[in-house]
């Protein structure tokens, strides 16, 4: 296959050509340019993980060395001071405690709501269904900068800034939901309905309870993007959170590293690993549909 | 309902279509009245919280509205295209908008490219694919906030380890952040490090529509391996490629918490971006103005996606 290319002909290739003809050649050559392409791979990979191994290991050090000259990359001193003091001093359970609490909110509302247009778009006949559909679809790119201006406003006549319907109200369904779910929708058969109907059953128990529970896949795939986009969340939060004990994670986080904490290095790294390692476990637990996720929407 | 459906079957009806056709008007006005029902509550509160606001940002910006405005947003004089104008000659909005096309213009295509290679590679290999890809996506569901603020200590000039690692080759480090020349290019390679396995998941999935008698063929025609990539699996790439470059474009147009994590803004609002710029105007009180700005932002997205989805378009 690739024999020809310029890559150096190996002891291996050798054997192998002498053997079986053009099978074998083609795997003997490819065995070897895969090596290097797992050498490159694997210092790509080496690339994406240190900024996170780095963070753990020095989230346990001591402040003096994580200041050190030169830096050292195994803590030479192990040291869960960061993290109390995140816990004891700072507030960190509480702003825990409300990024969870704003994301599985609004993890549920776009379920809920999104399952339900989604279906309602992909399996019900109603008059004004192709605007409702175009007019979701077209704010999937507005971006929340354009928006968050008139939303305070709006958050702030009712009543709402500094509390948790003020954080979760504007995130509660989005197009995103009723896109995925009624493209999943669509893929199911019809058949199912039909047969619900003659046996006498409601639409809304069709839906409830006929069609909604076929949809595990894609509730998981949207339950999972919406989380980790709540948790993630950082410019409404800033905006409407004006007392600590309403502030998510990334906005302790951001404002202790612009404010009076931002030379505390060890224990902004320690922050930083409170807000990430809880996303990254959950991810690797489903990554499976997350992945699928993206293939299906790219959309992060 | 069953007695209904029995009925025609049963009995012979003069006017056959009649029964059937009011049946159905019947189930058309029930779908109706269901889809209705499941629609409401999504769309009350999407008007409330997404569409209105789009519209109410609009009409802000022709306005003098302040924060002191809040509790009267009516009462408010038209100032028609004045927050425009001002917008524009602003030497600062000028320098962030410089600011956010570098961040487009080159953190695109850099992270695209990154992303390729690596979609490219792990389409070769076949032990450990899996692993690989979630490695190189792990940054993706990351917080941006958490992983600025661990870059800015990574990009330190004397504690941090890039730096150190520099050092063992011999290079001098530079203060990546306290230069203004270099503040941005390292906020770019950040923002390329945590996106790229957005795109090399859907570039892979992209790969493996790719025929593999295409690639066979064209090896029988003498095609090299750079040859058959640059000229077979590219082309059939393009629409993969253009949406890569739609959803990251409108992601970097707003880039927002790296500058506002790592620098400030600075040094010299050499990071400051369009974002960021409204972010401020909003925290000054200036909610028209701020409302103007975010609606020139709003504009570059629709024009740049715009723009990408006629390069998108199959030629007919």
């Amino acid at each position: 296959m690739s024999t020809h290319t310029p890559l150096p002909a190996t002891a291996a290739d050798d054997d192998v050509r002498t053997g079986a003809p053009e099978p074998g050649a083609d795997g003997g050559a490819q065995r070897s340019s895969s090596r290097w392409l797992y050498v490159v791979l694997a210092v790509g990979l080496l690339a994406m993980a240190l900024p996170f191994v780095w963070m753990v290991l020095s989230s346990v050090k001591p402040e003096a060395e994580v200041r050190s000259i030169p830096p050292t990359w195994l803590p030479e001193t192990y040291t869960l001071e960061n993290y109390r003091e995140l816990f004891d001093r700072l507030r960190f359970p509480t702003y825990f405690f409300n990024s969870t609490v704003v994301a599985v909110v609004v993890t549920a509302g776009n379920l809920v709501f999104g399952s339900m247009l989604g279906y309602a778009l992909a399996k019900l006949d109603f008059r004004g269904k192709n605007v409702v559909f175009a007019l979701v679809l077209g704010t999937l790119m507005v971006p929340g900068m354009v928006t968050f201006v008139p939303l305070f406003v709006l958050v702030s006549n009712m009543g709402l800034t500094n509390t948790f319907p003020g954080l979760i109200l504007p995130y509660l369904v989005g197009p995103l939901g009723v896109f995925l779910m009624r493209q999943y929708f669509l893929g199911l058969p019809d058949e199912l309905i039909h047969a619900a109907r003659v046996d006498g059953a409601g639409e809304l128990r069709i839906f409830w309870s006929v069609m909604l529970p076929l949809t595990g896949p894609a509730l998981a795939t949207l339950g999972i993007l919406t989380f980790l986009t709540s948790w993630n969340n950082f410019l409404w939060p800033l905006v409407v959170a004006q007392t600590e004990d309403m502030y998510t994670l990334p906005v302790a986080l951001a404002l202790y590293s612009v404010g009076q904490n931002a030379t505390q290095y060890g224990l902004l790294l320690a922050g930083a690993v409170v807000v990430v390692v809880p996303v990254i476990v959950l991810f690797l637990a489903v990554q499976r549909y997350f992945v699928q996720g993206i293939a299906m929407t790219g959309i992060k | 309902m069953t007695t209904a459906t029995t009925a025609p079957a049963s009995r012979p009806v003069p006017s056959g279509g009649s029964p059937a056709g009011r049946r159905r008007s019947l189930l058309q006005r029930r779908q109706a009245r269901t889809a209705w029902l499941l629609a409401l509550p999504f769309l009350l509160l999407f008007a409330a919280f997404t569409a209105g606001p789009v519209f109410a940002s609009l009409l802000m910006s022709f306005t003098d509205m302040r924060s002191t405005d809040v509790r009267s947003p009516f009462a408010v004089d038209l100032a028609a295209f004045d927050n425009y104008t001002a917008l524009f000659q602003d030497d600062l909005f000028r320098k962030v908008a410089v600011n956010t096309a570098i961040f487009v213009l080159v953190g695109v295509p850099l992270t695209m490219v990154l992303a390729l290679a690596a979609a490219v590679g792990l389409n070769n290999i076949t032990r450990l694919r899996a692993f690989f890809r979630l490695g190189y996506y792990l940054p993706v569901v990351t917080s941006i906030v958490a992983v600025s603020v661990v870059w800015r200590f990574l990009l330190q000039p004397d504690t941090g380890p890039i730096n150190q690692l520099l050092g063992t080759v011999g290079i001098d480090g530079p203060d990546w952040l306290g230069d203004p020349s270099l503040a941005l290019p390292s906020l770019i390679v950040m923002a390329a490090w945590r996106n790229l396995g957005t795109l090399m998941v859907i570039f892979l999935a992209g790969l493996q529509t790719v025929p593999r008698e295409l690639l066979e063929a064209a090896e029988v025609d003498g095609a090299g391996r750079w040859q058959r990539f640059r000229h077979v699996t590219l082309p059939l790439l393009r629409p993969t490629l253009l949406f890569g470059a739609v959803i990251t474009g409108i992601g970097y147009l707003q880039f927002f918490e790296e500058p506002f994590v790592m620098t400030n803004g600075g040094p010299l609002n050499a990071t400051r971006s369009v974002s960021y710029y409204i972010y401020d105007q909003f925290s000054f009180g200036n909610y028209g103005y701020a409302a103007a700005a975010s609606y020139v932002l709003f504009v570059a997205i629709v024009v740049l996606t715009a723009i990408q989805f006629r390069v998108l378009r199959p030629k007919a």
